[in-house]
């Protein structure tokens, strides 16, 4: 019999299907290697540093990015400061508060909506709301309220993860040293889940940083100029983060060239934002043990 | 002394008080933005769609501002089908990169093929755009002056780019659905005499079933609500499927427009925006029915 244990002699069948696998396989990573590369070869030669330091000057006729890498801090900035407090607090809630199953499903629930939402549709419900509504026009301000929204999901759900791994022996042993709640969760959960909700950050720059839909749409505008006026005047009025700027240039204006160097430096930032998240998980991994 | 622990309690307790509001106002955010979310939706798209005409809106064929005309029926038809070649063609290669990933590679191979699977998911779709633009559309560009057509973005190249950017969220949900498949599964089936790729065939990817479906359901999500690679590469035409041809789908449908519609016009882009949501929302609900009965089973 050739399919006795004893025979090593493989099965026809079988190895069609490991050619097939291993076919798909290379054929994925190769795709995967081959457009890093591409984007390298193709975008780092116009990464210099007058690109990168520099407003467009359209009467020497010069590029520069620095006005959307502004815009881009400032978005990464403001919907940090709106989305991890009320994403860890949310986390918080799920796992330590919540005493009825009914409204934890109901949050969980609406957490998973959230994530599969598409950024377009964050485009019209930003647009309509925060900039039409609440009348803070379209604006960076307007864009980090709207990506505050895009990026809770991450934010819960890791920060839930980070949680849900503190030990319970922790949580009573500050109930019995007579630690109120709220102390418990200040000096033990959340020191403990830091390393948890750091990388609840790092994913969710990696998200803001990608992000163009919904941006075009309810902070839109362009990256001409430098920031003149305060941070608080300047995130209420509109600009232009890196992703959108690739999309005007690659797009609108046929400059592929000035596209392939901004994707080449999107690029680098997700590949150390990933990299971060990686070294982040075997510190915690190298704790726990 | 009257620092008793009792008094410490007391004068605790309205902080205490204000951090379990606090949290319970963090805590429904979600909810809240859901709630928002569908109702602004429903607000600004279901007047336009009245009084476009449900029929006219949803069964036209013409899309044609300036007289009027707001038919969406190509740009349905043209999601739907991008989306559905897109799913056809990448969740076998998912699947087949998802079992080397998880049965055939080494730990070692395996971690740093997974990294790459996460850059793949994390190149923004900009990104994802501009190479399509210049290393797919020139290709669709050969078969198309092969058979006459005029060189143009379309329908087959939106769709080539889709694949590759649900190859992850398809993969990534796959290998951890057939990690989480005990053991036991593969090593009876063995033991029963069956090869290493009968055990994967007829024991692991069964048993893993329903995580894969709902990592299949995960990227018809993320297919069908893709805006900017695709309208880099689709060509935008507002005609009715071809897959040589330039093709608008819903969600560019919205973005290409937005900036200069007023009026009816813009009430027919948020109308769009409603469409695009039930899409998404009966998606979810189906999502969330499949998680439902694979944790039931279990």
């Amino acid at each position: 019999m050739s399919n006795s244990i004893t025979g090593k002699r493989k099965r026809p069948g079988d190895i069609l299907l490991y050619g097939v696998i291993g076919l798909f396989t290379a054929a994925v990573f190769a795709m995967t290697v081959y457009f890093v590369v591409y984007i390298f070869s193709k975008g780092l030669r116009g990464l210099s540093l007058a690109f990168l330091t520099t407003a467009p000057n359209p009467i020497i006729g010069t590029l520069g990015i620095l006005p959307s890498i502004i815009n881009t801090a400032y978005i990464i900035l403001l919907t940090l400061v709106f989305a991890v407090p009320i994403g860890v607090g949310g986390a918080v809630y799920i796992n330590e508060y919540a005493k009825s199953r009914k409204l934890i499903r109901v949050i969980e629930f609406t957490t998973e909506t959230l994530s599969g939402i598409p950024s377009i549709i964050f485009g019209v419900f930003g647009n309509v709301f925060f900039c039409v509504f609440l009348n803070l026009k379209v604006s960076l301000l307007s864009g980090a309220l709207t990506l505050t929204i895009m990026v809770l999901p991450t934010i819960i759900r890791t920060a839930q993860e980070a949680l849900k791994a503190v030990p319970v022996s922790y949580r009573e042993g500050a109930a019995g040293l007579g630690a109120s709640k709220w102390t418990m969760i200040r000096t033990i959960l959340l020191p403990n889940a830091s390393g948890g909700i750091i990388t609840a950050v790092v994913l969710s720059v990696g998200r803001i940083v990608g992000e163009s839909a919904a941006l075009l749409l309810v902070a839109g505008g362009s990256a001409m100029y430098l920031p003149r006026g305060s941070f608080f005047q300047q995130i209420q009025s509109s600009g232009s983060t890196l992703a959108v700027e690739l999309y005007r240039y690659a797009y609108s204006r046929g400059e592929n060239e000035v596209g392939f160097a901004i994707a080449a430096l999107l690029l680098i930032i997700v590949i150390g934002l990933n990299l971060a998240v990686k070294l982040i998980g075997k510190r915690i991994n190298r704790g726990a043990k | 002394m009257q620092n008793s622990i009792a008094r410490a309690g007391k004068s605790k307790a309205p902080l205490e008080k204000i951090m379990n509001v606090l949290f319970l106002v963090c805590g429904l955010a979600a909810v809240v933005s859901v709630v928002l979310i569908s109702l602004y939706m429903v607000l600004s798209g279901a007047p336009a769609i009245a009084k476009i005409g449900p029929l006219q809106f949803l069964a036209g064929q013409i899309w044609n501002p300036e007289a009027k005309e707001f038919g969406i029926l190509p740009l349905i038809l043209s999601s739907v089908t991008a989306t559905g070649l897109a799913v056809v063609v990448a969740v076998p290669a998912a699947l087949c990169v998802a079992v080397f990933l998880t049965q055939i590679a080494g730990k070692r191979l395996a971690s740093a093929l997974l990294f790459l699977v996460e850059l793949l998911a994390g190149i923004p779709s900009v990104v994802y755009g501009l190479l399509g633009a210049i290393l797919i559309v020139p290709l669709v560009f050969q078969a198309q002056t092969a058979l006459g057509l005029p060189m143009s973005g379309s329908l087959l190249s939106a769709s080539i780019v889709l694949v590759i950017m649900i190859l992850p969220t398809i993969i990534s949900v796959s290998v951890s659905s057939i990690h989480a498949v005990p053991r036991q599964y593969n090593d009876v089936s063995l033991a029963l005499g069956s090869s290493k790729m009968q055990s994967i065939v007829r024991a692991v990817i069964p048993a893993a079933k329903s995580g894969i479906v709902s990592g299949i359901v995960l990227g018809v999500g993320r297919a069908i609500g893709e805006t900017m690679a695709v309208m880099m590469v689709a060509g935008n035409a507002p005609i009715m499927p071809e897959f040589l041809k330039p093709a608008r789908l819903l969600t560019v449908g919205i973005s290409m427009e937005w900036a200069y519609s007023s009026g009816i016009h813009r009430e027919a882009l948020f109308g769009i925006g409603l469409v695009l949501f039930a899409f998404i929302m009966v998606i979810n609900v189906l999502l969330s029915t499949i998680l439902k009965k694979g944790g039931a089973r279990k």
